[in-house]
């Protein structure tokens, strides 16, 4: 129970983080207002708005219009690009988990400067800007590029296999460049786990799959959670990678919202499709935290 | 369990007594176990040979780094020895990983499962090994009014005491009833009071549930009061094995006798069936070379005060005298100046108006000193 002295505690602690709500406000609230309103707008001829209310935006996030006939159909483009977004983030969310999962045990069990030092390995393309590290993997997996040119010397392959401009591209992009938000959360979870319990787990008459199943992956789930999360949401969102490895045909949610703000001058569809990955992204969180929490399961 | 008097003794079998033979649980044969490669190796366990019998209270005991973790993690299969065999029943199981051996261990810092609630860490050995679902849950609801934790069976272990937790460590080892049950020092994070109670609770449990238990730990005097019997262990060696009465009268060596009570250690030379000691003999049972150096060992309360020159006694000089509530150990020295503890009850002392400095004579309970090959 809280006390008076702890509630005055609470409302002043509101009071002193008054200056970086109002902050918080103006920047992140702010710009999704405008966001919102402009998708309720028209399209300006030559890019902008129109100050005339229009939900064509939002219309047109679904159906088209035949210009010739002005007959309504389903806008198929758009929802292959919907479903080609989430398929590639699911994917690399898994990839990751797959990668990540034995990259942070291995971490977890070094020795605490060793460990240190393999963090510092993981985080290190950090601090590489972004547009280059994805340039840098174009340099390995695009025709003449260093994977061909070794599998061609190899006598492996007799032609370039085409992997740049094709999902798998964007797939390695993505995978490669989210990593490390994926192991750093399964580390944290897996240095706080009790080894001690897997020779309990093992004492018991657990196999070494049910020692993984029944002990290891419940326990470690927040990381879990927290690192597909941290995957998943911007992956959805990704801009540069499938641009520069899926060229212009394997567009995701991003480069065709960026396409209705440039050549497509289309800023209403742009605010409309942005929003509704907001929500898409809201509603996948949701689900995804309370499906979790129910598998835990018997918790007070 | 084949009891009748020809009964051949096979390997797994041994004498406690004129014809009865009793089975083993648990043998370790020649266990070594190294750590480390070449000069860095560190022999944990140095040829250890022991055979623990089938429902009794075994007790580990040896100072920290003896090697009795080692010792129970090779019978739970944790380690492999680096040469030597671990048995069960009879049966070599030094290859068998732990989760296909019918032996369960209560860990030092209870490793209980933080995700599961009491009655699911009881129920997981078993569920483990695939009883129906009805089963799991009666029998781990019954674990737990065995260790009266019944109120308790849908709590997170995390809300639960430290005596709690050792509770339930408890019941999740001992649901799946297996042969052997290992206890690593279960005891030494209680404070005293909870210690003393959960002492009483797990001999309640050995009793009831007729499991062998093989319990580590480096107080001796837990170990004297809860065992069958004790394996005495140092620096990787097994040195004794025998019940707390033998162990603690009957010391085979000097380790032995100094790690349990506190014992005086005189030096001495042996022939003839006496022990020659400064200012007198001490007669004691054969079985020594004649003419060899030895030690001997008496125990505090087997030393006798009497007057300085009483025929047979031993002269001494007290030195000081430590006041303990009902006993009182008078601290005395030989006239060669070895030091000799006595513990007197304290009314008799009073009365006997001792003082540092007067002049006594000192004679041993008979049968009582034990004479330690040097
Ligand atoms: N995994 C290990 N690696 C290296 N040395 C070890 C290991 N486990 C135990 N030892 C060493 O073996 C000896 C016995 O240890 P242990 O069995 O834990 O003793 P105890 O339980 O009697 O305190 C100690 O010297 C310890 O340092
Ligand atoms: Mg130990």
């Amino acid at each position: 129970m809280p006390s008076p002295q702890d509630r005055a505690r609470v409302r002043n602690g509101w009071l002193l983080s008054a200056p970086a709500l109002v902050l918080l406000a103006m920047a992140a609230a702010g710009p999704l207002l405008v966001v919102l309103v402009y998708s309720f707008l028209e399209a300006g001829q030559y890019g902008g708005v129109e100050w005339a209310f229009s939900t064509d935006a939002w219309f047109g996030i679904l159906f088209s219009k035949d210009i010739f006939t002005d007959e309504t159909m389903l806008a198929d483009a758009h929802l292959a690009i919907f479903w080609r977004s989430v398929k590639l983030s699911l994917l690399t969310t898994l990839i990751t988990f797959a990668v990540g999962f034995p990259t942070a045990w291995f971490i977890a069990t070094r020795a605490p400067r060793a460990r240190a030092m393999w963090l510092f390995l993981i985080t290190i393309p950090f601090w590489t800007n972004l547009l280059i590290r994805t340039f840098a993997i174009n340099e390995v997996i695009r025709n003449e590029g260093i994977l061909n040119s070794l599998l061609l010397w190899a006598g492996v392959i007799s032609a370039p296999i085409q992997i740049i401009y094709t999902d798998t591209a964007v797939l390695i992009g993505m995978a490669y460049v989210y990593l490390p938000l994926m192991v750093l959360p399964l580390f944290a979870a897996i240095d706080r786990f009790d080894m001690k319990l897997l020779e309990a787990a093992y004492d018991l008459y657990a196999s070494r799959l049910q020692v993984l199943r029944r002990v290891i992956l419940p326990i470690v789930k927040p990381g879990i959670v927290a690192g597909s999360i941290l995957v998943f949401v911007p992956s959805l969102g990704a801009y540069v990678t499938p641009r520069v490895l899926g060229g212009g045909k394997n567009m995701m949610i991003g480069n065709f919202i960026e396409l209705q703000f440039g050549q497509g001058r289309n800023w209403p569809l742009g605010a409309a499709l942005s929003m509704l990955l907001l929500v898409i992204v809201m509603v996948a969180l949701l689900a995804y935290v309370r499906a979790a929490n129910k598998g835990a399961g018997h918790g007070h | 369990m084949d009891r009748s008097r020809n009964a051949s003794l096979t390997s797994d079998e041994t004498t406690a007594g004129p014809g009865v033979t009793v089975s083993i649980a648990v043998e370790a044969r020649n266990a070594v176990k190294a750590f480390g490669q070449g000069e860095a190796a560190v022999r944990a366990l140095d040829d250890v040979s022991v055979q623990i019998r089938q429902g009794e209270f075994f007790t580990l005991l040896g100072p920290s780094g003896c090697g009795k973790t080692t010792l129970l993690r090779l019978i739970a299969g944790f380690e492999t020895p680096t040469s030597g065999q671990i048995l069960l029943d009879g049966k070599d199981i030094t290859a068998d990983p732990p989760n296909r051996r019918p032996v369960n261990t209560v860990f030092q810092s209870y490793a209980l499962f933080p995700h599961l609630t009491v009655a699911q860490n009881v129920g997981f050995g078993l569920q483990m090994q695939g009883r129906p679902r009805a089963e799991v849950a009666d029998r781990a609801a019954k674990m737990l009014t065995l260790v009266r934790l019944d109120h308790l069976a849908q709590r997170k272990t995390s809300q639960l005491s430290g005596g709690q937790q050792q509770r339930v460590a408890l019941a999740r080892a001992l649901a799946p009833q297996p042969k052997v049950l290992l206890l690593d020092e279960p005891l030494s994070a209680l404070d005293l009071k909870l210690r003393k109670e959960m002492q009483i609770e797990l001999k309640r449990l050995q009793h009831e549930t007729g499991i062998t238990f093989v319990f580590v730990t480096h107080d001796q005097e837990e170990a004297l009061t809860m065992s069958d019997r004790i394996g005495v262990m140092s620096a990787g060696k097994i040195l004794q094995v025998g019940s707390p009465r033998d162990i603690y009268t009957r010391p085979a060596n000097r380790f032995v006798a100094s790690f349990i009570g506190e014992t005086n250690f005189l030096p001495g030379f042996y022939a003839h069936g006496q022990v020659a000691l400064a200012g007198g003999h001490v007669p004691v049972a054969a079985g020594t070379k004649e003419g060899s150096t030895v030690t001997l060992a008496v125990r505090p309360e087997q030393v006798r005060l009497v007057a300085a020159d009483a025929p047979g006694s031993l002269p001494a000089t007290v030195r000081d005298l430590v006041y303990f509530g009902t006993d009182t150990h008078c601290h005395m020295a030989l006239s060669d100046g070895s030091e000799v503890v006595a513990r007197l009850q304290s009314s008799v002392s009073g009365e006997a108006g001792l003082e540092p400095g007067a002049r006594v004579g000192l004679v041993f309970t008979e049968g009582a000193a034990q004479v330690l090959e040097d």
